[in-house]
C-alpha cells in the first residue's frame, strides 16, 4: 500500500518538476508547483499511517502555506499581466544583476 | 699644566676636603634668561601681531623713521639686564668657590624629570669648577654681546624677537653646562641647536638664510643621534645617567680600552663633532653665518660650538679609559684644524674667514682634550671665546658700517666682501685696534691670550708622542695650522683695514665708527684677549722671559682649578700610557718651543702683512675668479657638493621612490588589488543571475538532485 | 578634592557616566538647532572632560592594578558581562579621549558647515565607543565597542570629507573591519579554549588570561589579534589607509583619528596580545618581525613624509613613524620601553592633534592643503606661526617637549634588549628633522610671495583657546611627565613582568610546544610570585578579580630604599 502511494507521489512530483522547468506560462508553472506540494502531501499522509499522526499535521501546514502562496503568487502574476499583457516568464527577466 | 703639578694632583686625589661652598641661588642663574625670554617673547608676539596687521592693510611698518614703540624699547633693558644679573650672580658663586677646595660638585635637585623602573632622571643642576668656568664665559661674554646687539639690531623690525631668542639661547646653554646628568645636558644640547636654528634663520624671508638654519639643525641632529646612542649604552652599563655615578663607577666597571667604552666615546665624539662643527659634520657652521653677526659671535664662536669640547672634558674619565676614542678625538681635531685653515686662506667674505677660523680653532681644542690635556682644552675654549667674540663683533661693526654706507648710496655691493673694504682703519680706529689685538691673540703671539692657550695644546700634542707615533703627525699638523692661522688672519686684517679704500668715494663719506654701546664691548673683550691668558701661565715658563721673569701672576691656576675633575682621567692615562714626554718630538723644551712658536707666528704676520699689502686688490665686481688650487680652496674643497651628491640627493630620490613605488604601487596596489579581487569574484558570481525563471528552477532542481545523490550515496 | 570625590561615590559611577553620557548627549544635539548644535556638543564634551579629570585624583597608583571595577551579568548563558575597570594605561587613554573631543569640536566650529547635528551626534557616538574600548574588562564588550568606533568614523570621513571621501571611507572601513573580524575569531577560540578545563563560560579579561595554549595556537591567535591591531596602529606595511583617511577626513575627524583611534591598536597590543600570548609575543622570530616592522615604519614613513606635497598627508605619514616608536617600545618588553611607548602615544595624540588643527585652520583660510601654496606666513600670522613651530618641535621630539621623553624612554628600553634595532630606530630623530623642518620653512618662512596669503588673518580668540591647552600640555608633559609615568607604571610593569614570569624558563616554553598539559602545569610550577598568575579557578569570586593581576607591593616600590 505504501509503495503504491509513494510511486504515485513520485510520479506527480516529477510531472510537477518537469512542468516548472519546461513550461513558460507563469500560471502553468504555478500550478505545477502546487502539484509538487500535493505530491509531498500525499507521501506525508501515506507515511503517517505507519509513523504517527504528525505527517497529517504537516499536511495542514503545507496546505495553509500553499493557500497563502497561491494568493500572493496569483496577485503578482495578475499585476505582471496588467503591465506586460503576457504571462510568459521569458518576458520578465529584469530581476538580475 | 706642567707635569710636576699633575703628578702632585694625582697624589692628592681623595684627600681634598669637600664642602664649605654654599652656592647662592644657582637656580636663579638659569631662571633669569628664561624670564627674559618670556618677557621678550611676549613683546615679540605683540610686535609681530602689530606688523602683521599693518601688512594685511598693505603697509610696511618702518621702525627707523617712526618713534620706537614700547616693544622695541623694553627689550633693550630686559635682554642685557637679565644677562647682567645672571653674570653677577655667577660671579658671586665663582668668588665663593675660589676660596674652597671643592672635591665633590654641589648638586641641586629640583624635581624628578623622568622616572620609570630603574631609570630616574632628576631635573638637577651641578655646580663645580668646570661648570662655573663655562658659566662665567657664557654669562660674561653673553652679556657683552647682548649689549653690542642693542646697537647692532636697533633698527630691525624683529628686535624683540631677536632678544627673546638670544635669552632663550643663554638659558639652554646654561642648562647644557649646569645639568647634573646626561639627559639634562641633552636638553641644553638640543635647545641651543634649536635657538641656533631660529637665529640663523632669523631673517627668514631670505630663502638662503632659512635653508642655512635648517641645515644647521639637521646636521646637528646627526650629532645628537650619537649622543643619544651614547646615553643608551651608558644606561645599559651603569643603570643611571648621572655624571657623578657614572664617572665614579667607570674606572671599576669598564674595561680599559674595551669595546663598550670605546663605543661610548666614539658616539660621544659623533655628538661633539656635530655640535662643535668638526669633520665630517662641520658643514653647517660656515652657512650659519647667515644669522645676525652678534649671533655668530655668541653662538657660533664663543659658546654653543664649544659644547663638544665641554662634553669631552666632562666625560674625561670615559675618554681616558678609551685610548682609541681619545685618539679619534685628537685626530678629528687635527684634521679639522688643518682642513678649515686651508679653506680660510681663500675666503673673501669676512664672516666666512672667521667661521672657518672658528672651525679650525675648535679643532685645536679637540686636539687638546683628545690628548688628555683637558684643562688646556678648556683654557683655549675660554681665551678663544674672548678673542673670537671680539673678532666677530668687530666684523659686525665693520659690516654695520659698510651696510650703512652702501645703503646710503644704494650701491648693491656685498657689505661683507673684504675686496670691497680696505683702509677702514681711518674710519673706525677703535674697531681696528681691538681687532688687531684679537688677531695677535689668535695668531699665538706673546703675551696675548692665544699664545698661552694654543701653544699649550700644541705642546701637549707633541709630548704625547711616546704613546704613539700618531701624535707626532698631529703635532706637525698643529704647527702647520698655527702658521696658516697667523697668515689668514693677517690677510683678513690687511684686506679690511689697510691699503687704499675701495668702497668708492661717495660711500666712504658714510663710513663711521660704531656707536659707544658697540665699541665698549669690543674694548672689554680686547682687554680680556690680552690678559685672559695670564691665568694659566705654565709653571715651567713662568720664570723665563715668557712669564715676565716671574711677573705674570697665577701660574697653572686653571689647571689646579680643574684638578678635581681631571685628576682621575690623568691618573688613568699615566697608568696606562705612561707620562708625557718632557720635550717635543724633535727635542727642545717648553721655553724653546714657546720662543720658536711666537717667533714664527710673528714672522708670518709681518711677512703676510707685506705680501697681502703689496697685492693689488680690486672690488669684488672687478675681481677675476680664482683659478687653480685657489679655486678649490675658495670653493671649500667641494665638500658641500660631495655631500649633496652622495647623501642628500640619494636620500631624496630614495624617499621619492619609496613613496611613488613602494607605497603607491606595491603596498597600496596590493590593497586595492584585494579590493578589486573581491569585486571581480562578485561580478563572476553575478553571471549566474540571468533573470530567467526557468534557469533558476533548473539550477535549483539540479542542486537538489546533487544533494540528494550525495546523501544517498 | 578627594573628599568631594569620595562623598559622591565617584569611583562607582564615573566609568559608566563617561561611556553612556555621550549617548545621552546625542539626544541633546538632535534636539537643538543646527546653529546651536556645536555649542551644545562642545559644552557637553567639556563637561565630560571635567568629570573625567577626577580620575587623576581618584586613581591610586599604589592601589590594585584595576580600579573602578564593576561587573554586571549581561548575556549570562555565554558568560558575557558588562564588566568595566581601568588601570593606569587605560586611565590616560580615557583622559586623552575626553580631552581631545572638546578640543576637536571647538576647533571645527567653522569647518563643519552642513548637517551639523548629525556630525556632532556622530562625534558623541565615537566618544562612547572609544571610552568603552578603554574601559572594558570583558572581551565581548571590548569587541563591540571596538567595532562601534568604526561606524561614526566611516560616516565622518564619508559625508564631511574631501573629494575622494568615499574611497577613503570605504578603504578605512573595510581594511580595519577585516582585521577585527579575524580578531573576533581569535576571541571566540580563546573563549572556547578557556572552557576546555571545565571553567564556566566567560569573556572576562582576567578569566581568559592564562588560558593554556600550545605555542602553535598562540602563534595563530597572535597573528589574528596582531593583524587587527597592526592595521589600527597602523604598522608598516598596513598603513596605506591612514594617509587617505587623514587627507579626506574633516579636521575634527583627523584629530580624533590621529589622537585617539590609532591608540586603540597599540592599546590592544599591550592589554591583550602580550599577556594572552606571552610565548608567541616573546618568540624570537615574532619579536624580531615586529621590531623590524616598527623600525622600518619609523624610517620609511619619515622618508615618504618628507616628499609629500600635501601637508596633511605629510602629517599622516609622521603618525606612522611615531607609532613605529610605540611598537618598538611595546615589543622590546622592557618597562622603560613600554612606558616610553605609552608616553609617545599620549604625546603624539596631543602634538599631531594640534598639527591637524593648525592645518585645518590654514585650510579654512586658504582652502588648500598644498605646502607650496603657503610661504612666509610667520609675517602675517605670528601667533599661528608660534603655535605651529612649538607643535612641530614637539612632534620631532625636541627635549623639553612631550615628544622627547617618550621617544627617549622607548629607545632606551629597546636598547636594553635589542641594541641594533634601537640604533637604527634612533636615526629616526635625524629623519624627523628631515621631514618636519622643510615643511615648517615652506609654510611659515621664506618670502611671503603669494598675494592671497598677504591678507590671511591670524588666530582668532576661539582658535587660541583651542591651541593653548594643547601647547601647554606639550611643554608640561615634556618638563614634568612624572604624574603620568607614575600612574602608568604599575600597569606597564604588570604586563612586562607577567610576560617574563610566564616565559622565563626556556624549557617550559619548549614543553608547552610539545604538550598542552605541560603548559597548564606551568601555572602552578615555578611561581615564587603566585599572585601574578591567573588560574582558571571557578570558585574564584568576581570581586577578587581586580586584585588578581596585582603585583606584590615590594615590586611596585622602586628601589629607593
Amino acid at each position: 500500500m505504501l509503495v503504491e502511494a509513494l510511486v504515485l507521489s513520485a510520479i506527480l512530483f516529477v510531472i510537477g518538476t518537469l512542468g516548472v522547468l519546461v513550461r513558460r506560462n507563469a500560471i502553468i508553472m504555478f500550478l505545477c508547483i502546487e502539484l509538487q506540494l500535493n505530491a509531498v502531501n500525499l507521501s506525508f499522509v501515506a507515511f503517517s499511517r505507519y509513523l504517527g499522526i504528525e505527517g497529517q499535521i504537516y499536511v495542514f501546514f503545507v496546505m495553509t502555506v500553499a493557500a497563502a502562496e497561491a494568493a500572493v503568487g496569483l496577485a503578482i502574476i495578475i499585476s505582471i499581466f496588467r503591465h506586460y499583457e503576457s504571462v510568459n516568464v521569458e518576458n520578465f527577466n529584469l530581476l538580475k544583476w | 699644566m706642567s707635569e710636576s703639578t699633575l703628578s702632585a694632583v694625582a697624589a692628592d686625589v681623595g684627600q681634598v676636603a669637600g664642602g664649605g661652598f654654599d652656592p647662592v641661588l644657582p637656580g636663579l642663574i638659569l631662571l633669569l634668561p628664561l624670564l627674559g625670554f618670556a618677557v621678550n617673547g611676549a613683546l615679540a608676539l605683540a610686535s609681530g601681531s602689530r606688523s602683521a596687521t599693518a601688512l594685511r592693510e598693505g603697509r610696511e611698518e618702518d621702525h627707523a623713521s617712526s618713534a620706537r614703540p614700547l616693544t622695541h624699547t623694553l627689550p633693550t633693558w630686559v635682554g642685557p639686564g637679565v644677562m647682567l644679573a645672571a653674570f653677577l650672580l655667577t660671579a658671586v658663586n665663582f668668588v665663593g668657590m675660589l676660596g674652597v677646595e671643592l672635591a665633590e660638585p654641589v648638586i641641586r635637585t629640583y624635581w624628578t624629570w623622568m622616572a620609570t623602573g630603574a631609570l630616574s632622571v632628576e631635573a638637577a643642576i651641578q655646580l663645580d669648577q668646570l661648570s662655573l668656568i663655562m658659566m662665567m664665559v657664557i654669562t660674561g661674554v653673553g652679556f657683552l654681546i647682548h649689549v653690542f646687539s642693542v646697537g647692532y639690531m636697533k633698527e630691525d623690525p624683529g628686535y624683540p624677537r631677536y632678544f627673546a631668542y638670544l635669552n632663550l639661547f643663554v638659558f639652554f646653554m646654561l642648562t647644557l653646562v649646569m645639568g647634573a646628568n646626561f639627559p639634562m645636558m641633552f636638553v641644553g644640547w638640543e635647545g641651543v641647536g634649536l635657538c641656533s636654528y631660529l637665529l640663523i634663520g632669523f631673517w627668514f624671508r631670505d630663502r638662503e638664510k632659512a635653508n642655512a638654519g635648517k641645515k644647521a639643525f639637521i646636521v646637528n641632529r646627526v650629532g645628537d643621534f650619537g649622543l643619544l646612542v651614547a646615553m643608551f649604552i651608558l644606561f645599559a652599563v651603569f643603570g643611571t645617567l648621572d655624571y657623578q655615578a657614572i664617572f665614579g663607577a667607570a674606572p671599576d666597571t669598564l674595561v680599559y680600552g674595551g669595546a663598550t667604552v670605546t663605543a661610548v666615546t666614539l658616539f660621544l665624539l659623533l655628538g661633539a663633532a656635530g655640535k662643535s662643527a668638526q669633520v665630517p659634520l662641520y658643514v653647517w657652521l660656515p652657512d650659519a653665518m647667515a644669522g645676525p653677526t652678534p649671533v655668530s659671535a655668541l653662538i657660533h664662536a664663543a659658546t654653543m660650538v664649544t659644547a663638544g669640547v665641554y662634553l669631552v672634558a666632562r666625560s674625561s674619565v670615559l675618554f681616558a679609559m678609551a685610548p682609541v676614542g681619545a685618539a679619534a678625538v685628537a685626530t678629528v681635531g687635527a684634521i679639522t684644524a688643518l682642513f678649515a685653515a686651508t679653506i680660510a686662506l681663500k675666503q673673501y667674505d669676512i664672516k666666512k674667514v672667521l667661521a672657518y677660523s672658528t672651525v679650525s680653532q675648535l679643532g685645536f681644542m679637540f686636539m687638546g682634550v683628545g690628548v688628555g690635556a683637558y684643562a688646556a682644552g678648556v683654557f683655549h675654549l675660554m681665551t678663544h671665546a674672548f678673542f673670537k667674540a671680539l673678532l666677530f663683533l668687530g666684523a659686525g661693526a665693520v659690516i654695520h658700517s659698510m651696510h650703512h654706507a652702501l645703503h646710503a648710496t644704494h650701491k648693491d655691493w656685498d657689505a661683507q666682501d673684504m675686496r670691497n673694504m680696505g683702509g677702514l682703519r681711518r674710519f673706525m680706529p677703535a674697531t681696528w685696534i681691538t681687532m688687531w689685538v684679537a688677531t695677535l691673540a689668535i695668531a699665538g703671539i706673546w703675551p696675548f691670550a692665544g699664545f698661552f692657550s694654543k701653544d699649550e695644546i700644541i705642546w701637549y700634542v707633541g709630548t704625547s708622542a711616546p704613546a704613539s707615533v700618531l701624535y707626532t703627525v698631529l703635532w706637525g699638523m698643529a704647527i702647520a695650522t698655527a702658521l696658516l692661522t697667523a697668515f689668514y688672519m693677517t690677510r683678513m686684517m690687511v684686506m679690511t683695514f689697510h691699503g687704499p679704500n675701495r668702497t668708492g668715494g661717495a660711500e666712504a663719506k658714510h663710513l663711521h665708527e660704531a656707536p659707544l654701546n658697540m665699541t665698549i664691548p669690543l674694548g672689554i673683550l680686547a682687554v680680556l684677549s690680552v690678559f685672559g691668558g695670564w691665568i694659566n701661565v705654565p709653571g715651567s715658563v713662568r720664570d723665563s722671559f715668557f712669564g715676565g721673569f716671574g711677573l705674570l701672576p697665577m701660574s697653572d691656576w686653571l689647571d689646579r682649578w680643574l684638578e678635581p675633575l681631571t685628576a682621575t682621567a690623568y691618573q688613568i692615562r699615566v697608568d696606562q700610557l705612561g707620562a708625557y714626554a718632557s720635550t717635543s718630538p724633535v727635542g727642545g723644551g717648553h721655553v724653546l718651543w714657546g720662543a720658536i712658536a711666537t717667533g714664527l707666528a710673528l714672522a708670518v704676520v709681518i711677512i703676510g702683512a707685506r705680501v697681502v699689502g703689496s697685492r693689488e686688490i680690486r672690488p669684488a665686481v672687478d675681481s677675476p675668479e680664482p683659478t687653480g688650487f685657489g679655486k678649490i680652496l675658495h670653493d671649500k674643497w667641494y665638500v658641500d657638493e660631495l655631500y649633496d651628491r652622495i647623501l642628500v640627493r640619494p636620500i631624496q630620490s630614495l624617499s621619492r621612490a619609496c613613496w611613488r613605488w613602494i607605497d603607491q604601487v606595491i603596498i597600496d596596489g596590493t590593497v586595492n588589488a584585494v579590493g578589486s579581487m573581491a569585486r571581480g569574484f562578485g561580478w563572476f558570481g553575478s553571471l549566474v543571475q540571468t533573470g530567467q525563471l526557468n534557469t533558476y528552477a533548473f539550477i535549483l532542481t539540479l542542486g537538489a538532485l546533487v544533494v540528494l545523490g550525495v546523501l544517498i550515496l | 578634592m578627594s573628599g568631594l570625590l569620595q562623598a559622591s561615590a565617584y569611583e562607582s559611577w564615573i566609568l559608566h557616566a563617561l561611556i553612556w553620557l555621550p549617548l545621552l548627549g546625542i539626544l541633546g544635539v538632535l534636539a537643538s538647532s543646527e546653529e546651536r548644535a556645536k555649542h551644545f556638543a562642545f559644552a557637553w564634551t567639556s563637561g565630560l572632560f571635567v568629570l573625567s579629570l577626577g580620575l587623576l585624583w581618584a586613581f591610586d597608583p599604589a592601589g590594585p592594578l584595576f580600579q573602578f571595577t564593576s561587573d554586571a551579568p549581561w548575556i549570562e548563558l555565554w558568560g558575557v558581562g558588562y564588566s568595566l575597570g581601568i588601570d593606569g594605561i587605560s586611565l590616560f587613554m580615557i583622559l586623552l579621549t575626553t580631552f581631545i573631543m572638546p578640543v576637536a569640536i571647538l576647533g571645527a566650529y567653522r569647518y563643519i558647515g552642513e548637517k551639523r547635528r548629525a556630525f556632532y551626534a556622530l562625534m558623541l557616538l565615537l566618544q562612547t565607543g572609544i571610552v568603552g574600548v578603554f574601559a572594558s574588562m570583558d572581551l565581548f564588550l571590548f569587541y563591540i565597542f571596538f567595532e562601534l568606533t568604526l561606524v561614526p568614523m566611516y560616516f565622518i570621513v564619508g559625508v564631511w570629507g574631501g573629494e575622494r571621501r568615499v574611497y577613503a571611507a570605504v578603504k578605512f572601513f573595510l581594511y580595519t573591519a577585516l582585521g577585527s573580524l579575524l580578531m573576533l575569531v581569535g576571541i571566540l577560540y580563546l573563549y572556547i579554549q578557556a572552557q576546555a578545563g571545565g571553567a564556566p563560560p566567560s569573556f572576562h579579561y582576567l578569566e581568559l588570561l592564562g588560558t593554556p595554549l600550545t605555542l602553535g595556537e598562540q602563534l595563530w591567535l597572535f597573528a589574528a589579534f596582531a593583524l587587527a591591531f597592526a592595521i589600527k596602529v597602523p604598522l608598516f606595511p598596513f598603513h596605506t589607509w591612514l594617509p587617505d583617511a587623514h587627507v579626506e577626513a574633516p579636521t575634527p575627524g583627523s584629530v580624533v583619528l590621529a589622537a585617539v583611534l590609532l591608540k586603540l591598536g597599540a592599546y590592544g597590543f599591550i592589554r591583550f596580545v602580550l599577556p594572552f600570548f606571552p610565548d608567541a609575543a616573546t618568540h624570537p622570530t615574532v619579536v624580531m618581525v615586529m621590531l623590524v616592522l616598527g623600525v622600518v615604519g619609523i624610517i620609511y614613513a619619515a622618508w615618504v613624509a618628507a616628499v609629500q606635497p600635501d601637508a596633511k598627508k605629510l602629517v599622516a605619514y609622521t603618525s606612522v613613524a611615531h607609532m613605529g616608536f610605540v611598537v618598538l617600545g611595546i615589543f622590546a618588553l622592557t618597562l622603560n620601553g613600554l612606558q616610553g611607548g605609552l608616553l609617545v602615544m599620549i604625546s603624539h595624540g596631543i602634538s599631531t592633534g594640534a598639527l591637524f588643527l593648525l592645518l585645518g585652520m590654514l585650510y579654512e583660510r586658504r582652502h588648500t592643503r598644498l605646502i607650496e601654496d603657503f610661504g612666509g606666513l610667520a609675517r602675517v600670522a605670528p601667533l599661528l606661526a608660534t603655535a605651529f613651530v612649538i607643535t612641530a618641535l614637539a612632534t620631532i621630539g625636541v627635549p623639553g617637549t612631550s615628544g622627547f621623553v617618550g621617544e627617549f624612554l622607548a629607545l632606551l628600553g629597546t636598547w636594553e634588549r635589542h641594541p641594533i634595532i634601537a640604533l637604527v630606530g634612533t636615526t629616526g630623530v635625524i629623519f624627523a628633522a628631515y621631514y618636519m623642518l622643510p615643511m615648517v620653512q615652506k609654510i611659515l618662512f621664506n618670502e611671503l610671495d603669494r598675494e592671497e596669503n598677504r591678507t590671511m588673518p591670524d588666530l582668532s580668540g576661539r582658535e587660541i583657546a583651542v591651541l593653548a591647552p594643547l601647547v601647554a600640555l606639550m611643554v608640561l608633559l615634556g618638563v614634568f611627565p612624572t604624574p603620568v609615568l607614575d600612574r602608568m607604571e604599575p600597569g606597564a610593569r604588570a604586563v612586562v613582568e607577567y610576560v617574563e614570569e610566564t616565559t622565563r624558563d626556556g624549557s617550559l616554553l619548549e614543553a608547552a610546544r610539545l604538550d598542552r598539559v605541560d603548559t597548564q602545569s606551568r601555572f602552578v610550577h615555578d611561581s615564587g610570585r603566585h599572585e601574578l598568575l591567573i588560574s582558571p579557578d571557578p570558585t574564584w569570586s568576581l570581586s577578587d578579580r581586580s586584585g588578581a593581576f596585582r603585583i606584590p607591593d615590594d615590586h611596585i616600590l622602586r628601589d629607593e630604599g
